[in-house]
């Protein structure tokens, strides 16, 4: 780890002003990932901006029956939060899904979004990666890659963003609202991350010195009922091998509305919309879900040893949308 | 206290190079500790390299194993990845500071009458996390294991095994010990 | 004090909890010095071949960092009993992540820093890291680890398999496991006038300072290594790590103390792992379930350093009855970081294939997976023809059965549902043999009727200090509070390593020896002196001994499973252990031990696996967020009981082994109940969801 300067800006306006000025800061939330990088020299900024103490912290209503999220609300307060857990358990559950009571303690609203990929040749700086360090390839094509991508993968990278936040955000159609140096603007936050392509290093749309400061949520479709279902190799503590945000409304039998969402199977969390066609209009039955499971799954190019997670991810696809219905009942 | 006061003076005494280090407070303890510590000190080596406070241990550096938990404001973290100069105004609590005297705290007397630890090494850490995770059940936070119905209640939510077990998870014991870790954990839980 | 003399056994509290609940107790890297020098060890990025240049200049400008030490300016080592400390002595590079340099800096950032700025060049060679079970560089070995026979044959194995009515042919795969304490391997080492003092976290330190010895050249009494408290070995510690000879080697450097731990991401090559293995076990029954031929074929790896050879087929020569048997190992070395004991040794991995196949037997006959295993009871030692000191396997298997409610079992697979959830059973032998080094002790009685009992005994959290006092002061007729234990310092009488489930047998001998003595002296009449009366004893004859008996603890498993049917996540609902051990010592601690060696393997069975990566010749798994350790909520009900059994035959308290046991057979308990409950006959460890996932419904 090299040596760095350390700020804590009073204000939005100042954090990005002092972003700005450094090529080489980097803003510091909860850091349970940014310092974590850093020790293992994939992250070295020269400027630390603390923006864990701006005026952040809060969960408000919207005009329209929404939630406003500041970026540095914590997770374990998201997850605890009235609202979300009455009208968006999807996130509530998602967030208890990850990391540790320690981490979700610290972890940021923002900085959950922005954690980098957990891919194995990825925090080893002593290997290719082409996340890391562009053009010197990617050994995780043809190397170790059971925990990683199968939809929207390159020839560049198969890494998986490991959020299960992002993934219930995105299944609720979330907007991410950024500060920069050029002004304001807001992101859906399924157009947050990218996808790899040839340009792996970028993990996100946001231009050089923008700052999350809050993610909006719309007002949870009436009637509707969610959840988030994640499958692990150990009971907790784990990250996702697969999971599934479902934001499903049945009416007299029908899918009425429906909001689907992956974790763990690609660069970005996956919203379903090729599944989501599938679903709406159709008898909420086992044999609709499969077949949208199966739509939006057959885009997948599983590498040699993670083709199960394809079969993973439509049998929690499945499960969870017979689960909501079932409680929709 | 084994505190290492000749380096911190040499830090004190000597021009700081441009801008990698600061000179602060840190609350230990109910204690006030002023220190100049390079910015990418954390709380962790802080306590043990600079404070003598070897307590909170070191088990993977990454929060991957719970074993340096701490409270920050009475909230358990991973101080392996808080830095110190992000701290300043925070309270922290490490496990010598859980002890009245020579009355140890109830979870500390639980975990020597269930045996609940064997080399010991994760044991602070599981401690330190068992208060947090009290506190935070009492204050109605829930968890992956928290039931959907008890979800929809404001009240404190009730600490079965099931919910200690889940709620302890970001605290890795390699010795096996949960069983008696939650046993101990029941006994002083609410 | 006033405490009456308990007998063996009794639940005593552990005499250094105290200190561990209150984060007192200090731990190898916890011995602040004022000038203190923090080293960090560089590892090699390349799988093999040699350093062709380390250029320092880099490194050297970060400030604080004070020395970089290489193969080029660090001192010769003499030669030690094991390769793997010859640290910064040549250019050559064995595997991934062999130490190449020790950067030492005033701080740790620095030392960090420092690292990160070290350039080394690197010629590499071609390597091969990949164990297959017809790899053509496996060949057959002298011995196999514990110094056991390579082969051993009796009868005629394949012509009693190819004759016999049924028959199983299977073969078991597991990737390499890692030990992880949740202590990191750490060594404190000071040179004062020409003594070396260490605080080192070791399962023996009389080894370490040994070892050290012939490394630096210096005699025994110039060195002091010190072990109080350990966080956890596992066997990872039972022989010297190179960090210990790092910061010995960096302290005569700087002339000040120097601190080195390794780093959790470096510890999966530096120290040690559980061998990959592929076994084939063979079995041939009568219809009744009577063995009439085991045949078990273990292929591992080894490292290019070093010939470690897991001896995974040893426990099938004391398993079971059958006039015909083969038993074999082949290793092959390869561009891999050396392996070395992790938690039962041999059986561990051993026990989960010879239990599955012995599950898969039962099954193809229609017989009762305990019952199987009482038909096939043998009456002497099958291997060596010797008789059993104790052999209480038998009431293992009906006491567990009794207490899990195993009676009544549907043997039928893939028949038990509850909600979404699979059901199963299964059951498992376990098998540990006795061991006893040597060890010495000394017993000091003073005027006031206390009892000072020293010895190099080491608790990595064994317990080690407490079961010693009880052992002493049953020996000594008084109560164990009266009895000062002083243990943890190589300037003790030599202890052995607390490893092989040994510590106790070999420690408690040689405490036992010294306490009687000592009573023998005091019951000779006269005043204790005001110096005390001190006598010492070893054990170097008795552990010479060979012992007419074989010698094992035996124990059975029983688990009980719930597969998750949409998506194949297993979690033990039930583990029961029950035991015959000898005489239990202590009841609080050693079921503490019984429940953590389960623990471990479900671990083994369910979540811990370490890839070889055959790009790079690293374990993949080198963290403890990829390395999946059990957490809290991966483990629910676990019990553990014992039969009381008083076996003469083995030392004076009458104990075998407990620290290893409840490893062994677990992982084959958990997989026959996951057969049970999904009808999976699944051969390859850990039995994850991606495992499970084609047999569900």
């Amino acid at each position: 780890m090299k040596p760095f300067a350390y700020q804590r800006p009073d204000s939005v306006a100042e954090a990005v002003r002092m972003n700005a000025e450094r090529p080489d800061a980097r803003f510091l939330g909860g850091g349970t990932n940014l310092v974590d990088l850093m020790k293992l020299g994939v992250e070295s900024p020269g400027l630390l901006i603390d923006v864990s103490g701006l005026p952040l912290d809060q969960v408000t209503a919207t005009d329209e029956g929404g939630l406003r999220i500041g970026a540095t609300v914590r997770n374990s307060d998201l997850a605890a939060h009235r609202a979300v857990r009455d009208r968006y358990p999807v996130l509530s559950q998602a967030l208890l899904a990850g990391a540790s009571g320690q981490l979700r303690n610290a972890a940021t609203t923002g900085g959950n979004l922005l954690q980098r990929t957990r891919c194995p040749y990825f925090q080893d700086t002593s290997k290719p990666c082409n996340k890391r360090t562009p053009g010197t390839g990617c050994p995780a094509r043809e190397g170790v890659h059971r925990d990683l991508a199968v939809l929207g993968h390159s020839e560049d990278c198969v890494a998986t963003h490991p959020s299960d936040m992002a993934v219930a955000l995105a299944a609720l159609d979330a907007t991410v609202h950024l500060h920069g140096p050029e002004g304001e603007r807001a992101v859906p936050v399924t157009e947050l991350h990218r996808l790899p392509g040839d340009d792996p290093g970028r993990d996100t749309v946001l231009r050089p010195g923008e700052l999350i400061t809050e993610v909006v949520l719309p007002p949870a479709p009436g009637g509707s009922a969610s959840l988030y279902r994640k499958a692990r190799d150990r009971a907790s503590y784990a990250f996702a091998l697969a999971s599934v945000a479902a934001v499903l409304t049945v009416r007299d039998g029908r899918v009425q509305q429906a909001s689907l969402a992956f974790g763990g199977l690609a660069h970005r969390p996956w919203r379903a919309r090729a599944a989501e066609d599938v679903l709406r209009g159709a008898p909420a039955t086992e044999e609709t879900f499969a077949r949208a499971a199966d739509a939006e799954l057959a885009a997948a190019r599983p590498l040699r040893d993670n083709g199960f997670k394809v079969t993973l991810a439509r049998r929690l696809t499945v499960g969870a949308l017979k689960e909501l219905t079932a409680r929709a009942g | 206290m084994d505190t290492t006061p000749a380096k911190d003076e040499r830090d004190a005494g000597r021009l700081t190079p441009a801008d990698d280090r600061s000179t602060f407070t840190l609350h230990i303890n109910g204690t006030a500790q002023t220190l100049t510590l390079d910015h990418r000190t954390t709380v962790l080596d802080a306590l043990r390299e600079h404070l003598g406070l070897t307590g909170a241990k070191k088990g993977c550096d990454h929060g991957q194993c719970g074993a340096c938990t701490v409270l920050v404001d009475g909230r358990r973290a991973n101080s392996c990845l808080l830095l110190a100069v992000a701290q300043q105004g925070s309270r922290i609590t490490t496990v010598e500071g859980l002890a009245e005297g020579d009355r140890l705290h109830p979870l500390q007397e639980a975990f020597l009458e269930r045996d609940a630890l064997q080399c010991g090494y994760c044991t602070p850490g599981q401690i330190c996390s068992a208060v947090g995770m009290i506190a935070e059940s009492a204050d109605g936070f829930p968890s992956h294991a928290t039931p959907q119905e008890a979800l929809a209640d404001d009240g404190p939510v009730a600490l079965g095994p099931d919910e200690i077990r889940e709620r302890m998870s970001g605290n890795l014991c390699r010795c096996g010990a949960y069983p008696r870790i939650v046993e101990a954990i029941e006994d002083v839980a609410p | 004090m006033s405490h009456a003399p308990q007998p063996l056994g009794a639940p005593v509290v552990r005499r250094e909890g105290r200190e561990k609940v209150t984060g007192t107790a200090r731990y190898a890297a916890e011995h602040n010095a004022p000038d203190r020098l923090y080293g960090w060890i560089v590892p090699a990025t390349v799988t093999s071949g040699r350093v062709t240049a380390i250029r320092t200049a880099d490194a050297l400008a970060v400030p604080d960092v004070h020395t970089v030490l290489t193969h080029e300016n660090a001192p010769s080592l003499g030669e030690t009993d094991d390769p793997i400390l010859a640290v910064l002595q040549n250019a050559r590079i064995p595997h991934r992540g062999w130490p190449v340099a020790l950067v030492v800096a005033e701080t740790l950032e620095a030392a960090r820093a420092g690292a990160e700025a070290l350039h080394v060049d690197y010629e590499t060679a071609d390597h091969d890291v990949v164990l297959t079970a017809d790899h053509p560089r496996l060949y057959t070995p002298e011995e196999a680890n514990g110094g056991f026979p390579a082969v051993r044959e009796r009868g005629d194995a394949e012509a009693a398999l190819a004759a016999a009515p049924v028959t199983i042919d299977a073969t078991y795969t597991m990737g390499g496991l890692h030990n992880h304490p949740m202590e990191p391997h750490a060594s404190t080492a000071r040179w004062t006038e020409g003594h070396l003092t260490v605080h080192d976290s070791s399962q023996g330190s009389t080894t370490v300072r040994d070892t050290l010895s012939k490394a630096f050249g210096l005699d025994g009494s110039q060195i002091t290594v010190l072990s109080r408290h350990v966080g956890g070995g596992f066997g990872s510690k039972g022989t010297p790590r190179p960090q210990v000879v790092l910061a010995a080697m960096a302290s005569r450097h700087t002339g000040r103390p120097v601190q080195v731990v390794v780093h959790r991401r470096h510890m999966a090559a530096l120290v040690g792992h559980r061998a990959p293995t592929v076994q084939r076990v063979r079995l041939g029954a009568d219809r009744n379930g009577v063995l009439r031929a085991v045949s078990h074929e273990v292929a591992t790896h080894t490292s290019r350093v070093k010939e470690f050879v897991e001896q995974a087929a040893v426990p099938a020569r004391v398993m079971y009855a059958s006039p015909h048997s083969r038993t074999a190992h082949r290793v092959a070395a390869l561009d891999v970081p050396s392996p070395s004991w992790m938690r039962a040794p041999g059986e561990a991995s051993g026990m989960y294939a010879l239990e599955s196949a012995m599950d898969e037997l039962a099954c193809a006959l229609g017989v009762d997976p305990v019952e199987l295993r009482l038909r096939n009871e043998p009456s002497a030692e099958p291997d060596s023809g010797r008789p059993f000191s104790s052999r209480n396997l038998a009431a293992c298997l009906t006491e567990g059965a009794r207490r899990f409610g195993w009676h009544g079992r549907d043997p039928q697979p893939a028949a038990r549902e509850e909600g979404p959830w699979l059901l199963g059973t299964g059951v498992a032998s376990a098998t540990y043999p006795v061991l006893l080094s040597p060890s010495a002790a000394s017993a000091h009685a003073a005027q006031d009727g206390s009892y000072t009992v020293r010895v190099n005994a080491t608790d990595i959290g064994t317990g080690a200090r407490t079961v010693l006092a009880q052992i002493a002061a049953a020996a000594l007729g008084t109560a164990q509070e009266n009895v000062t234990i002083d243990i943890g310092s190589s300037d003790l009488p030599a202890g052995s390593v607390a490893g092989g489930s040994s510590g106790t047998a070999s420690w408690g001998t040689a405490v036992h020896k010294a306490a009687t003595a000592l009573v023998r002296r005091l019951g000779e009449g006269g005043t204790v002196p005001p110096e005390g009366i001190t006598v010492t004893a070893d054990t170097e004859e008795e552990a010479a001994e060979e012992s007419p008996y074989a010698r094992h603890a035996f124990g059975a498993h029983f688990a009980e499973v719930a597969v998750d049917s949409l998506t194949g996540e297993v979690r033990v609902r039930r583990l029961l252990g029950v035991y015959a051990a000898g005489r239990i010592l202590n009841s609080r601690t050693a079921r503490s031990q019984f429940i953590g060696g389960m623990v471990m393997g479900l671990g083994m069975a369910l979540t811990e696996g370490s890839t070889m990566d055959p790009a790079f010749g690293d374990f993949t798994e080198s963290d403890l967020a990829s390395y999946h350790v059990p957490s809290c909520a991966d483990v629910l009900d676990i019990q553990a009981h014992w039969i009381d059994e008083d076996d003469p035959h083995l030392n004076p308290m009458g104990s075998k082994g407990i620290g290893e046991i409840g490893i062994v057979g677990t992982a084959a308990a958990i997989g026959n109940a996951v057969r049970h409950a999904t009808g999976a006959r699944l051969r390859e460890l850990p039995l994850t969801p991606d495992k499970l996932l084609p047999y569900l419904p």
